[in-house]
């Protein structure tokens, strides 16, 4: 590789460094006003109904061309997978955009949960990633454009539900994968995703998200006992168009219960907004470095000198 | 009233009966089917006369809409003495289609409180029949009422034989 090539590629993502903080600082501001988009499509899962018959997973793997499962669908040993020693159930990854995982809360029979991008009304992907590949659709859907990604993996570490899967085995092309609720293929002409459709328990129920909210609190309101009182995602983190119904405490079920209202690009607002005054500063503080760097080797060289010095005096001794 | 007149009116109601539960058997499908998701599965025969017999009362799975009183608190409270419907089959209120446009926008619209979120006929007969089932130690796997077609297979990746534990990277 020649270096003409190497600099002009420095130079180039300097440059969409430089773009991209500019439009963060954008986002930054309308945090805080935007309150999402009020006919925007969701899913309400209802762990109460979810029977974990991993329908969902066989459809989405169906409809979205992804590679074949390493087990069959109706193989049920998967639940008892983990990783990381055990801490860890599985997790979407580049193969499959949902998995459904099992839950035995002690006293209770199992509880199952359908794992998916969650499509935050504000995503912390969409906030994280530098070359603007996440776009928040009016219908709902979370949606990326793999052919700017340069698979920095901002995203994967941004996402609170750990969402976002690197493609491994993809050299080109796409990198990040995930659900994007068939935005494309089917939420643009009013469609329910497959996994919707093929659930045999109407678990996912998909509607507005104004409409979801509002049957969700009938449902807890109408079977006292049978849900806490919450939907979780109708507030968290600013809000979510997937949004879920659970008997137990969702800590339970795998969910961080104290997750903030606050989506997460508020959290980032204050830093981004001090990133332009960084790049005001940019060349001098190169300048800067550079000149100490400098100074350094200056310095080195003349230790060596004088380290040589010694030695000659020493050897002529 | 004379013993004749007694017999007279005796048989008169004794006809009334028999042409009354002639026309309600008349009007009882004794077999059911359901044939929605033919593609991975094979249409499922649902024996009405034997499940007929097995409930105590047509309230169990038809709610109001056969004359006899619902139990359910919610129904109670408008349909504690509503008259048979016109139409009773399952499909006629629990759509094969809850989230295409038009009903989404019908259940946008809906004014009654409890016809809001009614399910549709997927999620209707699989928590009626799994739900007694579990009661009454019925079969609730899902090939025991669903024969898989040679696409069902496939769609659920029967042959799949990779090592457990490969699934999903960290
Ligand atoms: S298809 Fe429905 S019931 Fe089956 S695992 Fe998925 S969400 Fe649960």
């Amino acid at each position: 590789m020649s270096g003409i090539s190497r600099r002009k590629f420095l130079a180039a993502s300097v440059a969409v460094g430089a773009a991209t903080t500019l439009g963060g600082t954008k986002k930054a501001l309308a945090a805080g006003s935007f309150s999402g988009y009020p006919d925007g499509m969701g899913v309400l899962v209802d762990l109460t109904r979810c029977i974990g018959c991993r329908s969902c997973e066989a459809a989405c793997n169906k409809e979205q061309k992804l590679p074949d499962p390493n087990l069959p669908f109706d193989d049920m040993s998967v639940f008892d997978q983990t990783f990381h020693h055990g801490t860890q159930k599985r997790r979407t990854d580049e193969s499959a955009y949902t998995v459904v995982n099992r839950y035995t809360p002690e006293g209770s029979d199992p509880i199952y949960r359908k794992v998916q991008c969650n499509h935050c009304a504000e995503p912390a992907c969409l906030s994280s990633c530098s070359v603007n590949a996440y776009t928040k659709t009016k219908e709902g859907a979370v949606i990326y454009n793999g052919s700017v990604c340069v698979g920095c993996r901002n995203c994967m570490i941004a996402c609170p539900f750990n969402v976002p899967a690197y493609s491994y085995s993809s050299a080109f092309g796409a990198v990040v994968k995930k659900c994007i609720f068939y935005h494309e293929t089917r939420l643009k002409d009013g469609l329910p995703p497959a996994c919707v459709e093929i659930c045999p328990q109407e678990a996912l129920t998909f509607g507005k998200r104004k409409d979801l909210l509002k049957i969700g609190h009938q449902r807890i309101q109408t079977h006292p006992g049978r849900y806490i009182d919450r939907i979780y995602g109708e507030k968290e983190l600013g809000g979510t168009h997937w949004m879920y119904l659970s008997p137990i405490p969702v800590e339970e079920v795998g969910f961080d219960p104290r997750p903030g209202n606050e989506p997460i690009i508020s959290h980032v607002k204050d830093f981004l907004g001090v990133v332009p005054m960084v790049l005001a500063i940019w060349p001098a503080l190169f300048t800067g470095f550079h000149l100490l760097a400098k100074n350094q080797e200056g310095h080195e060289d003349h230790e060596h000198e004088i380290e040589q010095q010694h030695d000659e005096e020493g050897g002529q001794q | 009233m004379n013993a004749k007149q007694i017999l007279t009116t005796l048989m008169m109601v004794l006809a009334l009966i028999v042409v009354g539960s002639t026309a309600m058997a008349a009007d009882m499908p004794e077999q059911v089917t359901i044939d929605t998701m033919v593609e991975l599965f094979e249409a499922v025969e649902f024996d009405h006369d034997m499940q007929s017999e097995l409930g105590e009362d047509c309230s169990v799975c038809h709610h109001h809409t056969t004359g006899t009183g619902t139990t359910d608190d919610r129904c109670i409270s408008c349909h504690a003495n509503s008259d048979e419907l016109e139409t009773v089959a399952c499909i006629n209120c629990h759509v094969s289609d809850p989230f295409s446009s038009e009903q989404l926008s019908r259940e946008s619209q809906e004014i009654y409180q409890f016809h809001i979120d009614r399910p549709g006929l997927k999620g209707a007969y699989h928590w009626n029949c799994t739900g007694c089932h579990e009661e009454m130690g019925g079969p609730t796997g899902c090939e025991d009422c669903h024969a898989r077609t040679p696409e069902g297979g496939v769609f659920y990746h029967k042959d799949a034989t990779g090592s457990a534990g490969e699934g999903g990277h960290l």
